[in-house]
């Protein structure tokens, strides 16, 4: 990859965050987000992440997005998912097995319902977002 | 067709105890007899925390936070919120809130947390760079590179107000100015990364979420003070948080943002990492710098000191991994905004690992000033199994032990060291009564007694006789003078060690001393430990007027040490028992006591 300018730089940014505002321009509006940190891999998190890809390609779905992240912060509740759909709230699941990965593919990225019994509370406001 | 509006409802274990599936079957019925099925969806979480304050429920998308909500308040809520759309005002946390829904800033004030360091944790990916250019990555370093001199930025963190986070708290702007300071020529910037306090995880997590804010960070401080190169020493056993910093530092170099001419602005830095073999005192800067340069990690006399002369004899920088990840922020926001966080004395915020006997362990940041009973009570979601309050542990072996009359004392560096212990790097370990403080004590001790690098006497003996002495006192084999000789060598120890592993290594034992002596003394003078975790001073009995035979504690007993006929009063034989206590949890009739 060539090496950034200042402008490149800027340009970059502005792009990712278009990108990621406009989600349908790839055809994937939603995003399911697994928390990897050595915490959530010990707890299950790769099972879960397994679990999550192979029942969207079971089911055929091609607008969903699995990506990883860091810890949410959510110790006693790992591993974590968290689920990004269009026209509804993120949320975060905590206990999140093979099984209730499952669930969350089946009852909120397809039945477009919240799941029961695995919610936990986003801890903090985003700072970046509330500029 | 997606629903409208979500009504949490909160089914931990407190919450649903206090009727919250009741409640939520109520609002379920409400919603279905005002025809809003399709519209309004009811859950049930697990544990929200605020298990204080309890039954919660959590109306999204607004965020709107009920708390103490009882099955017959459901009526109201489905009238009034969600036929209308106003909130209930008193059944609101705090009822400040209904002003911001309408309002253009939804701040929930129910939430204590504030997330500068984890700011991007847990929301971008960490291996992709592109996800921190995004949420305004680099642009501090724009900022810094194109529009400000090094001594602007030195400037701006010295005004900001952030000390170190390593646990001292030395202001951070003050370390980069006398750096600044020193005659041009090769200078090194060094995060340190070399996590060590038992129960503390939030260098690594950040590391592992957050790897780019970190590289971002230390070039904006080799700009400031004029260093060329970095290095980041971390420990070997943090497998995953150093292959997410290889992956950054691979992907910010093909970018251009780490290496020669950085965005052509003509400032050239470039970042290597160092592991460490996982010893404690390596931690200690200028250990960790003889271990840099592949000696063997052991503290020297202070001054000279690493800003002056550090690695190789240049001016080297040492900051640890969450106050770097402070700056970006600090450049971007500028320094009011971030000393407008905090108290008089320690602005911004402060992560912990929140660990031991509390509901809702986590990753937690905190604006400091927030006091520990809102830390443990309210985020921790209080105590498990109904278990009392006893004591809650900050800075790990360095530090000391705080008792329940300081619940209420707001946090900063300052207010800590005053009743004895360290803000250090932030591990908070809490505990309840059935946690001995003794034992504690010399847990901490054998810890720091191993980790000690030998170097000076009062840190190498002094360690070890302190923790004889407790180990002497566990056994059921004090006395009152080894507590006297015990306080003689803490002093010793805090006055006359090299370097601050050892000047602290005695806090546990000191602050155990001041806060508990009343259990030191139970245990020489009774041989007695009221926790039970002392096992040679405990002895387990069963009331023969209990007893009713069910023989559940012999089936549970490991060691067999427990006989009886079936319906006849059980006992115990001392000889045999391996004071486990499985006996007293299992007998459902209260007939089996320790003391």
């Amino acid at each position: 990859m060539a090496k950034l300018t200042l402008e490149a730089l800027r340009k970059m940014r502005n792009e990712t965050q278009q990108a990621m505002s406009m989600r349908d321009s790839s055809k994937k509006d939603v995003q399911v987000i697994v928390g990897m940190g050595t915490c959530g891999i010990a707890a299950g998190a790769k099972d879960a992440f397994g679990a999550i890809v192979d029942a969207i390609a079971s089911k055929g779905l091609t607008n969903v997005l699995v990506r990883q992240t860091g810890c949410m912060g959510l110790c006693h509740s790992e591993p974590t998912v968290e689920v990004v759909a269009p026209d509804m709230p993120a949320v975060i699941y905590g206990n999140v097995n093979a099984d209730v990965a499952r669930e969350i593919v089946e009852t909120h990225v397809i039945g477009r319902k919240l799941l029961d019994g695995h919610i936990c509370d986003r801890p903090s406001v985003d700072i970046i977002a509330n500029k | 067709m997606a629903y409208q509006q979500y009504l949490l409802v909160c089914g931990g274990t407190a919450c649903t105890s206090g009727q919250s599936l009741e409640l939520a079957a109520n609002l379920e019925k409400g919603i279905e007899a005002a025809g809003l099925s399709e519209r309004v969806q009811v859950v049930r979480t697990g544990c929200l925390g605020f298990c204080e304050k309890g039954p919660i429920v959590k109306v999204l998308p607004e965020g709107t936070f009920y708390v103490c909500v009882k099955p017959e308040d459901a009526a109201e809520i489905v009238k009034e919120h969600v036929v209308k759309g106003r909130v209930v005002p008193r059944l609101l946390y705090d009822e400040k809130q209904a002003k911001t829904l309408v309002g253009e800033e939804n701040i929930p004030f129910y939430q204590k947390q504030f997330r500068i360091v984890l700011r991007n944790c847990g929301v971008i990916d960490p291996e992709k760079i592109e996800d921190y250019v995004a949420r305004d990555g680099y642009k501090a370093l724009e900022k810094v590179l194109f529009e400000m001199k090094p001594e602007d930025v030195v400037d701006e963190i010295l005004k900001s107000g952030l000390r170190g986070r390593g646990g001292a708290g030395f202001p951070t702007g003050r370390k980069w100015q006398f750096a600044a300071a020193q005659p041009k020529g090769q200078k090194y910037m060094v995060c340190n990364a070399d996590e060590g306090d038992p129960g503390a995880y939030m260098d690594r997590s950040t590391l592992e979420g957050d790897p780019h804010s970190v590289l971002e960070a230390m070039t904006i401080a080799g700009y400031a003070i004029g260093a060329s190169k970095g290095f980041i020493y971390i420990r070997a056993e943090y497998p995953l948080a150093i292959h997410r910093l290889e992956v950054a530092i691979k992907q910010a170099r093909e970018l251009g943002l780490l290496g020669d001419d950085i965005l052509g602005s003509g400032f050239s830095f470039d970042i290597e990492l160092r592991f460490g073999a996982g010893a404690f005192v390596c931690g200690e800067e200028t250990a960790l710098l003889q271990s840099i340069e592949g000696n063997r990690g052991m503290p020297r006399p202070r001054p000279p000191f690493p800003a002056v002369k550090g690695l190789w004899g240049r001016p080297t920088v040492i900051n640890n991994v969450e106050t770097l990840a402070n700056i970006p922020v600090i450049i971007m926001k500028g320094w009011q905004w971030f000393s407008g966080i905090g108290t008089e004395t320690t602005k911004g915020t402060k992560v912990f690992a929140l660990t031991g006997k509390v509901n809702n362990s986590g990753l937690i940041e905190v604006p400091m000033g927030t006091t520990l009973r809102e830390i443990i009570f309210e985020i921790g979601g209080g105590i498990r199994n109904g278990h009392r309050f006893k004591a809650a542990q900050t800075g790990g072996p360095s530090g000391g032990i705080i008792p329940p009359q300081f619940l209420d004392t707001p946090i900063d560096y300052e207010s800590l060291a005053k009743i004895g212990s360290i803000m250090g790097s932030g591990g908070l370990i809490v505990m309840d009564e059935t946690d001995c403080v003794v034992d504690i004590a010399k847990f901490y001790l054998d810890f720091t007694v191993d980790e000690s690098c030998g170097k000076c006497a009062p840190c190498r003996i002094g360690g070890r006789k302190l923790l004889n002495y407790l180990k002497k006192i566990t056994d059921g084999r004090g006395t009152e003078q080894d507590i006297k000789d015990m306080e003689a060598i803490c002093d010793a120890m805090n006055k006359a060690s090299l370097c601050g592993l050892g000047q602290t290594a005695s806090n546990p034992v000191k602050s155990t001393l001041r806060y508990f002596m009343d259990e030191y003394l139970e245990h020489v003078n009774e041989r007695k430990c009221r926790a039970g975790k002392c096992a040679k001073l405990v002895r387990y009995s069963i009331d023969p007027e209990k007893c009713k035979g069910c023989t559940m504690c012999a089936r549970k007993c490991p060691a067999g040490a427990i006989s009886g006929t079936v319906r006849q009063p059980h006992s115990i034989d001392q000889t045999k028992c391996v004071k486990c206590g499985a006996c007293e949890s299992t007998c459902k009739f209260g007939a089996i006591s320790h003391g």
